[in-house]
């Protein structure tokens, strides 16, 4: 019994890192970047939700009302203004310039609201649950986290597979150039993926700092979170990404039983150990 | 008559040649006119510039963006102390020995990331170091999550005097920092040198002309991490103690350098000596802002990609083909012009 409820916890926090995963995976697929401050940038939309809770009382849900947009928009405008004009020069500058960034978020959350670790406050939800049966007990917001990430993956792939804006995701994935000649501007489609992915990053931001302490130099292991779990699932598969991250979250949970030192190490040998028998991944992309 | 010749050198770089060698003879001989103080900084930019010149070597050359260096800082650092403590070796010693065991650990390392393309074989590098630093932080050997340190008795052995200590510890760093540009650039000019270039402007190209691309990769690999190993060695040989956390920490031995070398101009010799000397000049005036001064480097690493990706060396030496430290040929005409 014990072990089915670390197993079942396991895949709950998978879902969040399915949702970490999802924004990385989206960009990738569209334009070929590996946005290095990705997890940095959800670590910022968690500040950001911060301060509007500060400022106006909301509840943390209620508050992706304002952060949601807010990110979707700066996203936008990061990819116009900055990632744009790294794209086609080969892979060195899209990796540096987003590590560059990485180090710009990191050192101005520590400016702007110390190394403090917060957490934000969803009042009864936090630690309410209902238990499944004798000794399994599921939290509201660890299901609530899963529920999130079932909805951006059949989201994600809905608008991709069934949208104007998701065609336009696909053909410059397919051949840049040749959709520009169809008469799409590449620039746009790749600041409306940014915008899509930070949108993803947004919701885990707030999921993340709900469930957890949150401090400014979190960032980069969210992205180590959320790149292995593309990696386990393989690349351009978005359910695949959400079993990544299933097997990550149960991996951790198994090893944090072992012995509290192995969690994390438990997670990264899963990965190695996939990218070394399978390194497609589990389930690579097939016929959509 | 042939008006034509093929030429390396130029009457520039035979001087920046003479130059160098002129520099580390002055620099050997910084115990007897230096401070104490002096060796310090000196020291710490020449480990500084082994750093840069080799992670220049595999990004900036080799097309294997790594951020996961500190893992090699760290396994170097934590073999000296292995073997210093438990096989009670000269720590001098101990220095090329954790090369070498980098260099074994390496290859299967290799094996695993190779299998990440480009951008994705970054992060892989740095799951591995997470994984390194996980893993030292359980050997209970080493002193666990809190670290060891190195016993008095033990420096005893390497010199019994003060002095002599922090000379031979700053000359290592001096053959570390020096030996290091030397390799890149002695290696850049072999024929490794000439198909890495060859692999950079055209990958396909050059496969299909029969160069064996996995084999020389991983083979700079292998040589890069044998020598940052050394350099981690060495730094915690200075600090006479370490932890997994600052071991294998990714600002100081990854962060900081990748700013230096972007800086100072990727993909060329001279960009990670002038990005060396760049980052301690600013480090002198701005160190005090803390995490604003790692901001500006961020800030400017970001501008150099965007608008000169070549860095600051590739503003000076810019469409005039400058260079100290020549790798490529050049055809110069002589006599009357046709």
């Amino acid at each position: 019994m014990e072990w089915i409820n670390i197993i079942v916890q396991g895949i709950l926090v998978g879902g969040l890192y399915a949702l970490f995963a999802t924004g990385l995976s989206l960009i990738f697929g569209v334009m070929r970047l590996v946005n290095i401050a990705h997890g940095d940038l959800i670590i910022a939309a968690a500040y950001l939700a911060y301060t509007v809770i500060q400022l106006t009382g909301l509840h943390p849900l209620a508050s992706l009302v304002v952060v949601l947009p807010l990110s979707a928009l700066f996203g936008y405008g990061l990819q116009l203004a900055v990632l744009n004009r790294t794209l086609d020069k080969g892979i060195l500058p899209p990796l540096l310039v987003t590590f560059g960034l990485s180090i710009i978020i990191q050192n101005f959350l520590l400016e702007t609201f110390s190394a403090d670790s917060r957490r934000l406050n969803a009042g009864a939800i936090e630690i309410s649950s209902f238990s499944l049966m004798p000794g399994l007990d599921i939290g509201y917001v660890p299901l609530l986290t899963f529920a999130c990430a079932v909805a951006v993956v059949w989201g994600l792939q809905y608008l991709f597979y069934h949208s104007p804006m998701g065609r336009s995701f696909r053909a410059v994935s397919d051949d840049p150039e040749v959709s520009q000649l169809m008469g799409l501007n590449n620039r746009t489609v790749y600041a409306a993926a940014m915008a899509l992915s930070m949108v993803v990053v947004a919701i885990a931001g707030v999921l993340l700092a709900i469930r957890s302490n949150f401090d400014p130099f979190m960032g980069p292991g969210r992205l180590i979170f959320g790149f292995e779990a593309v990696i386990i699932g393989g690349l351009g598969n978005l359910w695949g990404t959400l079993a990544g991250g299933v097997i990550l979250g149960v991996a951790q949970a198994v090893g944090a039983q072992i012995d509290p030192g192995w969690q994390l190490l438990a997670g990264h040998i899963v990965f190695l150990l996939i990218l070394a028998v399978r390194p497609q991944g589990l389930f690579p992309k097939g016929v959509a | 008559m042939n008006r034509f010749h093929v030429t390396r050198a130029t009457g520039l770089s035979r001087f920046a040649l003479a130059l160098s060698v002129l520099l580390v003879v002055v620099l050997a001989a910084a115990p007897w006119w230096g401070s104490t103080a002096t060796l310090r900084l000196i020291g710490e930019m020449m480990i500084y510039l082994a750093l840069a010149s080799l992670w220049n070597l595999l990004a900036g050359y080799t097309g294997l963006v790594s951020v996961g260096q500190q893992a090699y800082v760290g396994f170097g650092g934590y073999m000296l102390f292995t073997i210093a403590l438990y096989l009670g070796w000269n720590p001098l010693v101990a220095i090329p020995l954790a090369g070498l065991a980098a260099a074994l650990v390496s290859i299967p390392v290799a094996k695993l990331v190779f299998r990440l393309n480009g951008a994705y074989f970054a992060i892989g590098t740095w799951v591995v170091a997470e994984v390194f630093r996980l893993g030292f932080a359980q050997m209970s050997s080493l002193g666990g999550g809190s670290g060891s340190s190195l016993p008095v008795a033990i420096m005893r052995d390497m010199a019994s005097s003060k002095a002599m200590r922090e000379s031979l510890i700053y000359w290592a760093a001096l053959a570390l920092g020096a030996g290091s540009v030397a390799f890149v650039y002695l290696l850049l000019r072999s024929r490794i040198g000439l198909a890495l270039t060859a692999i950079r402007d055209n990958e396909t190209a050059s496969s299909s002309l029969g160069i064996a691309i996995p084999r020389i990769k991983l083979a700079v690999y292998v040589c890069v991490a044998a020598a940052t190993a050394m350099v981690g060695a060495l730094i915690f040989l200075q600090k006479l103690r370490i932890a997994p956390d600052a071991a294998f920490s990714v600002n100081d031995w990854t962060v900081l350098v990748i700013f230096m070398v972007v800086i100072g101009g990727i993909g060329t010799i001279e960009g990670p000596i002038i990005g060396t000397i760049l980052f301690f000049v600013l480090r002198e005036f701005l160190a005090d802002l803390g995490s604003v001064y790692l901001m500006i480097l961020g800030a400017l690493a970001i501008a150099v990609m965007m608008l000169s990706p070549q860095g600051i060396w590739g503003l000076i030496a810019g469409r005039r083909g400058l260079s100290l430290f020549p790798v490529g040929y050049r055809v110069e005409t002589r006599g009357e012009k046709p």
